[in-house]
């Protein structure tokens, strides 16, 4: 199979145009770490970008960043450390959870609108691109949004390219808002909680104006195999200056009761393994939920019904729900997940290629809907050349 | 004057029959045609550009949006959907041709789910009354512009309004979670709703900020967030605008995010100061406005970072608010910035760019240039925090030849803005104000391929046609593969 790795937009546009005339199709990767996220694709070339990485201008008093896809995360995160920012949407990088070799990009992140625990507060990966340029399906390069904080110029093409799978055009230079790292952080953690008092405490703690993070509950066998090592936990992170945690910290406990805390060091890792989902049942398929957030609990209770083996626990205070099913049976669950969650979307995340191939991995959408983004892909990438299959069939 | 589409004859030549079916949809006072009731809605706040429409259609639910919209589509009818007319960039400009579908009557306040953090309301809410709707509960809806009493949500989702704390808590893109949407087919679609992070193409946040060019909003799901506990605020005054801008950057370089930042010039602070006798430095060439929020320990904390930070760059003067009334006070001079600069000057523009912040310093000394060279003055107020000016041009319209002059002069401040790595609209929209302006930061390849989005949404281009994009191009044209010249694009870089 041809595999091509160009260094260059110019380059990229090249080929893209010799695959437009030929009909040939291009699975699009590059640190190939998110692989196993979505349907498998089937393409008549391989297009590596790894060769379009690193940062192109980094100014931290604006907040802006840009960047070129393949940059690894890991360097991003380094480069950003130095002069005390971050990225706010903390992505995951998923490595053990898909059992992928490989290294986490920005534009895999980016791809896959990946965020971690503190989206309930701080938003998702979608929330903080500003700008891009990218190859469409024609060959042309262009762009869209801009490299400042605040821009409403135009169309937001750039929300659209974020969680699209490389379906739509080929990035091959984003910019983003960038944050300030807090300069401290502590999680409180309360012990003890059923899951339906858990997701009731924690909408409360997030509505309580003492800014809460981040909110995760762990069922006792997920607390078990978490480095808290006892459950069920219930866990809210503090994030601030340092008088500002103390001080917020004193005023949940009063509301919520006293609890153990995790120091700064503790706490980042404590929901670093909430990110990777290292506290789910290492077999069966898994499923990632996005919920209504009060319903999360009834929505694992109503499952749990089905399937007394069925594993869970609950980011975002109850709006993701990582759920793992030891059998699933030949729909990999999707029939009575999907059922049972009544709104919201389900995506399969973890299940072997044969199952990814024949059970929709995304939430399928109503007629209409679908119609229109069919039509977004086709004015996108007409002729269907990107990532084949990648998110439905067809596209 | 701005070039607007051609008026479709057959559609005038129709107008009595189309206004008499219209009626079979909405019934009663929602169909309002005669030339005196229709003229109420010829502008909106950029008031320079003035259409009477053809007919104003005023829906009171979703089914009969769905009608009208499907009636216009099948017999080519044009669109202006409009909130509550507070545009300044006329996004709402009505043709003369065209249905204006005003979508006032959708006021109600549909839900509000606490334990959700979020609230459901119809398009015709006003931005201000969803956080009425929730202070109760302690919470509030997080963008606020500056018409916030009276622009609407629908207004705010087509414009991606901004406001004051948007460089903490994000514009109205980042404070939506669900729609309801008809498109011009008259298919009624959701996007989003009470969860997270909507699963396939993010077609929520284009349709945010699209400017009424995809579809019409007929529902709107927010994210509300806990007010915070307490707010203070300091005035900072600067020997010139540069230290100002200098103390911003080391504000965020030092990891502080103010609630908000707010920076005025010399002109705007002697028109406010003299409007609302807020206490201001009148020495001052530049004056700094900061809020830190949140509880007590970290607004005090932070009020002392910001003041140690601000006499380090030379402030002349720095004083933070001790109590309520006097942080409302501090505000009050900035929020009447607009109307203070109205008593200066009979007639201002309001210009809305975004530039790097590095930048402010040298932007605002060419815009004194400018001014040399228009023979008009500028006051200055921005969003000092995420670098978005609002020039105000002052002119008298009854001078002839100052508006032309004024007009000329606000697209040179946004040619500036783009030149220094900025771009033409931070807040406002593109709308027709800066349409024939968009080349300046787009080629034709980045025009074309947001147009194609358009045709997605809207093939024949019946949705608010003439904003956006200075030319319309037709979607069978644009959809085509163009092999340019029967060559591929780069044919002289080698393939492999």
């Amino acid at each position: 199979m041809t595999l091509h790795r160009p260094s260059s937009a110019q380059e990229v546009a090249v080929i893209v145009a010799a695959a437009a005339a030929e009909k040939r199709t291009l699975e699009i990767f590059a640190g190939a770490s998110k692989r196993g996220f979505g349907r498998p694709v089937r393409a008549d070339a391989k297009l590596d970008l790894s060769k379009l990485a690193g940062i192109v201008n980094y100014e931290a008093p604006e907040l802006v960043l840009t960047a070129r896809p393949a940059t690894p995360l890991a360097e991003l995160e380094h480069v950003l450390r130095e002069k005390g920012q971050m990225l706010a949407f903390a992505p995951p990088k998923w490595l053990s959870l898909l059992g992928i070799e490989g290294t986490p990009t920005l534009g895999g992140a980016l791809a896959c609108n990946l965020s971690g625990p503190r989206r309930v507060r701080a938003g998702a990966a979608r929330d903080f691109i500003l700008g891009f340029s990218a190859v469409n399906g024609r060959g042309e390069i262009f762009k869209a949004g801009g490299k400042v904080v605040k821009n409403v110029t135009g169309f937001d093409l750039s929300k659209l390219m974020v969680g699209s799978f490389g379906t739509l055009s080929i990035l091959t230079e984003v910019t983003l808002k960038v944050m300030p790292r807090p300069e401290s952080e502590c999680t409180l953690l309360l012990q003890g909680l059923t899951d339906a008092k858990a997701i009731d405490v924690m909408a409360r703690a997030l509505n309580t104006p003492h800014e809460i993070l981040s909110a995760a509950h762990l069922p006792e066998g997920a607390a078990r195999r978490s480095c808290v090592g006892v459950g069920p936990v219930t866990a809210l992170r503090l994030e601030g200056p340092a008088p500002s945690v103390a001080s917020r910290a004193a005023e949940v406990e009063k509301v919520f009761g006293a609890a153990a805390r995790l120091d700064a060091e503790a706490s980042a890792r404590f929901w670093d393994e909430v990110a990777e989902v290292r506290a789910l049942l290492p077999e069966g398929v898994v499923w990632r939920l996005c919920p209504t957030p009060s319903f999360s609990a009834r929505l694992v209770e109503t499952i749990r019904q089905i399937l007394p083996g069925a594993e869970a626990f609950y980011d975002w205070a109850g709006g993701l729900v990582w759920l793992s099913l030891p059998e699933a049976g030949s729909d990999a669950g999707a029939g009575f997940v999907r059922a049972a969650l009544q709104d919201g979307h389900a995506t399969l995340m973890v299940a072997p290629d044969s199952l990814r191939e024949t059970v929709d991995v995304f939430q399928p959408v109503p007629r209409a809907l679908a119609a229109l983004e069919a039509r977004v892909k086709q004015n996108l990438d007409p002729l269907g050349l990107f990532n084949p299959g990648r998110m439905r069939k067809g596209f | 004057m701005l070039a607007m589409p051609e008026p479709d004859r057959v559609v005038l030549d129709r107008r009595a029959e189309i206004v008499a079916a219209l009626k079979e949809f909405v019934p009663g006072e929602g169909v309002i045609d005669t030339e005196c009731e229709r003229r109420a809605y010829e502008c909106d706040a950029l008031t320079a550009y003035r259409q009477t429409p053809m007919v104003v259609v005023l829906p009171e639910d979703t089914r009969q949006v769905v009608a009208v919209l499907r009636y216009c589509k099948e017999n080519g009818i044009k669109v202006v959907p409009r909130g509550a007319g507070t545009s300044l960039s006329g996004g709402a400009l009505p043709l003369e041709d065209g249905v204006l579908l005003g979508m006032g009557k959708f006021k109600r306040i549909l839900d509000i789910d606490a334990p959700n953090r979020c609230a459901v309301v119809q398009p015709g809410v006003t931005n201000l009354a969803i956080s009425h709707a929730v202070q109760g509960q302690g919470l509030y809806y997080a963008p606020d512009p500056s018409s916030q009493i009276a622009c609407t949500i629908g207004g705010n989702v087509a414009e991606n309004s901004g406001g004051v704390h948007c460089l903490k808590y994000g514009l109205t893109t980042n404070n939506v979670i669900g729609v309801e949407f008809v498109t011009i087919d008259g298919e009624v679609i959701r996007l989003g709703g009470k969860f997270l992070d909507a699963g396939g193409y993010d077609l929520l946040g284009v349709l945010v900020g699209s400017e009424g060019l995809l579809g019409v909003v007929t529902e709107v799901t927010v994210r509300v967030l806990p007010t915070p506990p307490g707010a203070r605020a300091l005035l900072i005054g600067f020997p010139s605008v540069q230290g100002a801008g200098d103390c911003v950057a080391a504000v965020i370089g030092a990891g502080i995010i103010p609630g908000g930042m707010e920076i005025m010039d010399r002109l705007a602070i002697e028109a406010a100061e003299a409007f609302v006798h807020a206490g201001y430095p009148l020495d001052a060439e530049a004056l700094l406005i900061v809020e830190l929020d949140g509880c007590g320990a970290e607004v005090d904390h932070l009020i002392a970072a910001v003041e140690k930070i601000a006499s380090d760059h030379g402030a002349t003067t720095v004083r933070a608010s001790q109590t309520e009334e006097e942080r409302l006070l501090f505000w009050a001079g900035r929020k009447a910035a607009f109307p203070a600069v109205g008593r200066i000057s009979p007639d201002y523009l309001c210009m809305d760019g975004t530039i790097p912040r590095r930048e402010i310093g040298a932007v605002l000394l060419r815009m004194k240039q400018l001014e040399e060279k228009y023979g008009l003055r500028v006051a200055n107020v921005f969003h000092a925090g995420d670098g978005n000016l609002h020039p105000l041009i002052l002119y008298d319209a009854n001078k002839p030849g100052e508006l032309d002059r004024a007009e000329k002069f606000g697209q040179d401040i946004l040619r500036l803005c783009v030149e220094v790595g900025g771009v033409l609209t931070g807040e406002h929209g593109v709308g027709v104000e800066k349409r024939d302006l968009m080349d300046v930061m787009f080629d034709e390849v980045d025009l074309e391929q947001q147009q194609r989005l358009k045709c997605a949404f809207d093939e024949t281009s019946l949705l608010n046609p003439g904003k956006v994009f200075p030319q319309l191009c037709r979607c069978a044209e644009l959809g085509r593969m163009h092999v340019r010249g029967g060559k591929l694009p780069f044919p002289d870089l080698p393939r492999f």
